[in-house]
């Protein structure tokens, strides 16, 4: 009989419940789970999702289902694995995202996830019933995205640009991999159940229709539901670029000094003139311009000759009492305070000004506007340009502090594939250096841990952590599976034994496993 | 590919000039501010909106289109509702009954399709000559044909169009909102309330014959939004713009289940009573003494699943932790940031920054204080507060002057004018209970007694004004 499985610890309330600069909003962590056929998108969105979640503060992971198969069954034939028919494949895959279940159960107790993208075809109803039942179990809030999309345009060009170069074609020339890849588009079509409006009316989902056009959302639970849903809406595929820079040299980046609202100095302006130049080279179908309210911004974006707007989200970190004080100064009068910011440069907020962590918050807005438009240029500050690109780029809150962002260097990021293409274009004009290394040997720890605790909050990361790819399947019994069986005639290929030595339980189709 | 050093310039750019009131800088050509470039506002769309509402009658369309408004204008977005059933009352004084809905009465159609004609005419007004950005065209518009009406008049006068139509077919709901705003009605004034209500389920039962719902295949080249069943699913189609994007999300997160909101100030602080503003002091002992009356309050109150926001400065956390139970701390909700003047008495800022007092009197709202802010960042900066108060049910906020004052405003719709001025005394919790189209409002002093923080606004707002003009209305301190 199979055991019943803990219920997950009640998370112990403090008094505060977080002191960051966001509440946070839900107790149970989310399973967000993915549904549609092949090359809907659905990578991409979860993918998208997860670093936009992450960098707001949602710890967030991918368990890309497709990638545990990659890893079990090593090397891909064709299309015959994902017949309906193919009892031996269909064990295996189940197995798969049956691991890569177990696995969120991890990160949701051991490495303090709060949401998780289930990343499969889940096209049928027993494998949403799974699911379900797995975080019924569990305590898990489930949230469904399910892509739906017959432009056979918008499926070419999805295969064209992530499957053609994925693992499983590598060694395939194109037309035989697009070939391929439709036939097994059609083995999940067979079986595709999408959700529906009038049985699944108690579930929590969001159906996006052709690319976002047209969305249905049934059941919104909770904040974070909500938000998944306003950025779901926002974002787009049109191809376009974004363009980021730091305002050109201003008069108290020359002595040194942080903060302030001063004008640009004489290289400063040279700049100026000479992104104008290159923007106007790049011939920018209706590029928009964006500013802060900072008078060295303004003034960049003055010598560009076009209409610009004045974004207050955009201007730089708020070094409250440290503004307008140069390095030196800071370490003279607020030597503490300085050390507090080198052991902890994300979280350390100033007094009576910010962090970088406040500072993300504030642009969330400005990110939400920059996935709605198409061509824009963003003229801004160093903090700040850190953490768009830190958003871009996925990167943690580590190591978005220290992200180089000199003067006078464009950075020109194109999507492409899952990801960005970033081009740094430096213009030619000296400026100094602002650019301050993560020291070598920090201080004593003990400083940190006498702060006042307002300004730090609790580790969260910040970027999407690498997909698990080993499953791990310790916890199912018994017989190994033999590789054997699901190769085609040709054994040559199969030297190498099983890496895993993956267990899977073919036998009964009961799923159990214990907690930690 | 040429060196982009090689193209020339066209024109030297221009010299920047600070705004002294919003501290925006802006070009200036000649001493003179040059074509003024926008800061960034909601709309930065030249192109007006009309929003049109559809459905059937008792299913939330004035409810929604009031709300709506409410937050729009709060946000900064000029709106206005235009109720065509209002028209309809001025143009025919008296209701008799359900008849005049009949689809066989054709002088009922005319003098309807006459009244959505004039209220499009006063939208196009609105819009145009005074300087709206959105409007809200507050009808049934259940028929294809009257939509494809509004559709020509807009596209004429280059508005974008965004459908919001509600659906909702579950009777207990729809008997609520009967009681709740119908028998309230100008139509229904002499009437008891049974007569009432029979009257008003025929009336639905006259347009219910010829409702044709936005149809995802015919209308699908539309914008809309589809609630169904007061918010359990929403079917969204074409969203055009940013404004629409924010309308969604909007509508996505209200609801209707009862609730109660209080709002209340920290506890009486050391700068309070010294006169000065600003800072990061503690609570005085009347201080400390309000938060454990707002305790026994919030005990008495026995509300169900009450949630507890702070600011993260330390008066208001100092209130929350009497209270025996959990809180949240949000940036969000901290003090309006009064830059140099902070930790000022008026007395002080009057002698240091003379101009700057005046400027402030003179535009409360938009004046934004030198390296600090102003009541329009201040409203910006909730937005994510309200969106939040919205999605849930009991919550107490406890936060500051300021910050109340942009709250209040949203919830009683006061006009930036207005806002600044706003009462919010301290040890005194305001408990908000939406109720039909709008919100009711208790004011409870807690009975610890506290300096009054309230600067009217004085007569002379010059900049060459007397300093005793300036401090006239300043509240009395230590």
């Amino acid at each position: 009989m199979a055991q019943t499985p803990n219920k997950p610890q009640v998370r112990k309330r403090f008094r505060c419940d977080s002191i960051a600069s966001v509440p946070q909003f839900t107790n149970s962590p989310t399973m967000i789970v993915m549904v549609g056929l092949p090359a809907r998108g659905k990578t991409y969105i979860s993918k998208k999702l997860t670093r936009y979640l992450n960098w707001i503060g949602v710890p967030t992971k991918v368990f890309n289902v497709g990638q545990y198969r990659r890893d079990a069954v090593r090397t891909y034939k064709n299309f015959e694995f994902f017949r309906p028919d193919n009892e031996e494949a269909m064990k295996i895959r189940k197995a798969c995202a049956r691991s890569a279940l177990s696995d969120v159960g991890t990160y949701f107790m051991l490495e303090h996830g709060q949401a998780a993208v289930f990343d499969a075809t889940n096209t049928t109803r027993e494998r949403r019933e799974i699911i379900l039942s797995y975080a019924k179990d569990n305590g898990y809030k489930v949230f469904f995205i399910e892509s739906i999309c017959d432009d056979p345009e918008i499926i070419a060009e999805n295969i064209k640009q992530v499957k053609l170069s994925s693992p499983d074609y590598i060694d395939c020339d194109k037309e035989e991999a697009v070939a391929d890849f439709l036939k097994r588009i059609e083995c999940y079509k067979v079986t595709y159940v999408p959700l529906d409006d009038d049985k699944d009316s108690h579930l929590s989902y969001i159906k996006i229709f052709n690319v976002g056009s047209r969305y249905l959302v049934n059941r919104v639970q909770d904040h974070i539901q909500s938000r998944i849903v306003y950025y779901l809406m926002n974002i787009h595929v049109t191809p376009r670029t974004i363009y980021l820079c730091r305002h050109g040299e201003s008069e108290l980046n020359l002595v040194g000094r942080i903060g302030g609202d001063s004008g640009l100095s004489p290289r400063g302006t040279q700049f100026a003139g000479a992104l104008g130049k290159y923007i106007k080279s790049q011939s920018i179908p209706d590029l928009k311009v964006w500013t802060s309210h900072m008078k060295r911004t303004i003034q960049t974006a003055e010598a560009l000759g076009v209409p610009y707007e004045q974004w207050k989200a955009l201007n730089e970190i708020d070094a409250g009492v440290c503004e307008d004080l140069t390095y030196e100064e800071i370490q003279a009068n607020y030597p503490e305070e300085f050390a507090l910011r080198d052991q902890d440069k994300y979280r350390y907020r100033y007094p009576k000004g910010e962090s970088y962590e406040d500072l993300v918050q504030r642009l969330e807005p400005v990110i939400m506007e920059l996935e709605r438009q198409e061509n824009v240029l963003v003229v801004c500050h160093q903090a700040v340009m850190r953490c768009l690109l830190a958003y871009f780029l996925d990167k943690s809150a580590e190591e978005l502090p220290y992200l180089k962002c000199p003067l006078h260097t464009v950075l020109k990021l194109t999507p492409v594939a899952y990801g960005c293409k970033v081009e740094s274009v430096s213009l030619n004009v000296e400026a100094v250096n602002t650019h301050r290394d993560r020291p070598a040997a920090p201080d004593e720890p003990p400083c940190a841990l006498l702060a006042p605790p307002s300004r730090h909050t609790r580790v969260q990361p910040m970027a999407s952590p690498t997909p698990t790819r080993a499953p791990r399947l310790q916890d199912l019994g018994v017989t190994s599976l033999s590789l054997e069986v699901l190769q085609s005639q040709d054994t040559t290929e199969r030297s190498v034994p099983h890496p895993f030595g993956i267990k899977l339980n073919l036998n009964n189709n009961q799923f159990s496993f214990s907690h930690f | 590919m040429s060196s982009y050093e090689d193209v020339p310039m066209e024109t030297s750019p221009r010299e920047l000039t600070q705004n002294p009131l919003r501290k925006i800088w802006m070009p200036y050509r000649n001493g003179l501010p040059d074509k003024h470039i926008p800061q960034r506002k909601v709309c930065m769309t030249n192109c007006p909106t009309l929003i049109v509402m559809v459905g059937l009658p008792a299913r939330g369309k004035t409810y929604i289109s009031k709300k709506l408004t409410r937050y729009l204008n709060w946000i900064g977005v000029p709106t206005k509702e235009f109720n065509v059933g209002q028209y309809r009352r001025e143009c025919l004084k008296i209701y008799k009954n359900f008849e005049f809905f009949r689809q066989d009465n054709e002088e009922g159609l005319k003098i309807r399709r006459q009244c959505a004609l004039t209220a499009l005419n006063d939208v196009r007004e609105y819009l145009g000559v005074e300087g709206g950005q959105v409007a809200v065209f507050d009808a049934t518009n259940t028929t294809q044909e009257r939509r494809n009406t509004i559709m020509k008049f807009a596209d004429q006068n280059e508005y974008k169009v965004f459908f919001v139509e509600s659906v909702c077919e579950d009777p207990n709901v729809i008997a609520e909102n009967i009681v709740q705003v119908k028998l309230g009605s100008p139509d229904y004034t002499d009437c008891n309330t049974e007569e009432a209500i029979e009257d008003f389920m025929k009336r639905i039962k006259c347009y219910e014959n010829s409702y044709q719902p936005l149809d995802e295949v015919v209308d699908r080249a539309l914008s809309y939004i589809k609630i169904m069943d007061v918010g359990r699913r929403y079917l969204v189609n074409r969203v055009q713009d940013h404004i629409q994007s924010r309308i969604v999300y909007y509508l996505m997160n209200i609801h209707i289940t009862p609730r109660s909101i209080y709002l209340c100030r920290h506890g009486e602080s050391d700068l309070n009573m010294k006169g000065r503003i600003g800072g990061d002091s503690g609570l005085t002992s009347r201080g400390k003494e309000f938060a454990q009356c707002l305790n026994h309050f919030i005990q008495e109150q026995n509300i169900r699943d009450l949630k507890v926001w702070t600011s993260q400065m330390k008066r208001t956390i100092q209130t929350a932790e009497a209270l025996s139970m959990p809180y949240e701390q949000w940036k969000a909700l901290n003090e309006i940031d009064a830059g140099v003047c902070e930790d000022m008495s008026y007395e002080e800022i009057q002698d240091h920054y003379p101009q700057e007092f005046a400027l402030r009197d003179q535009d409360k709202y938009r004046y934004r204080y030198p390296k600090g802010e102003s009541y329009e960042d201040l409203v910006q900066r909730l937005e994510p507060v309200i969106m939040e108060l919205e999605r849930q049910e009991n919550v107490l906020v406890v936060c500051h002057q300021a910050v109340m004052r942009c709250l209040l405003a949203y919830f009683l719709d006061k006009s930036a004018d207005e806002l600044p001025y706003l009462k919010c005394p301290l040890h005194s919790v305001l408990k908000l209970t939406p109720v039909a189209y709008g919100c009711k409002v208790e004011s409870i002093f807690l009975n610890v007694e506290a300096v009054n923080t309230h600067r009217d606004k004085p007569e002379n707002v010059n900049i060459s004004r007397l300093a005793k003009e300036a401090l006239f209305t300043v509240p009395a301190h230590q």
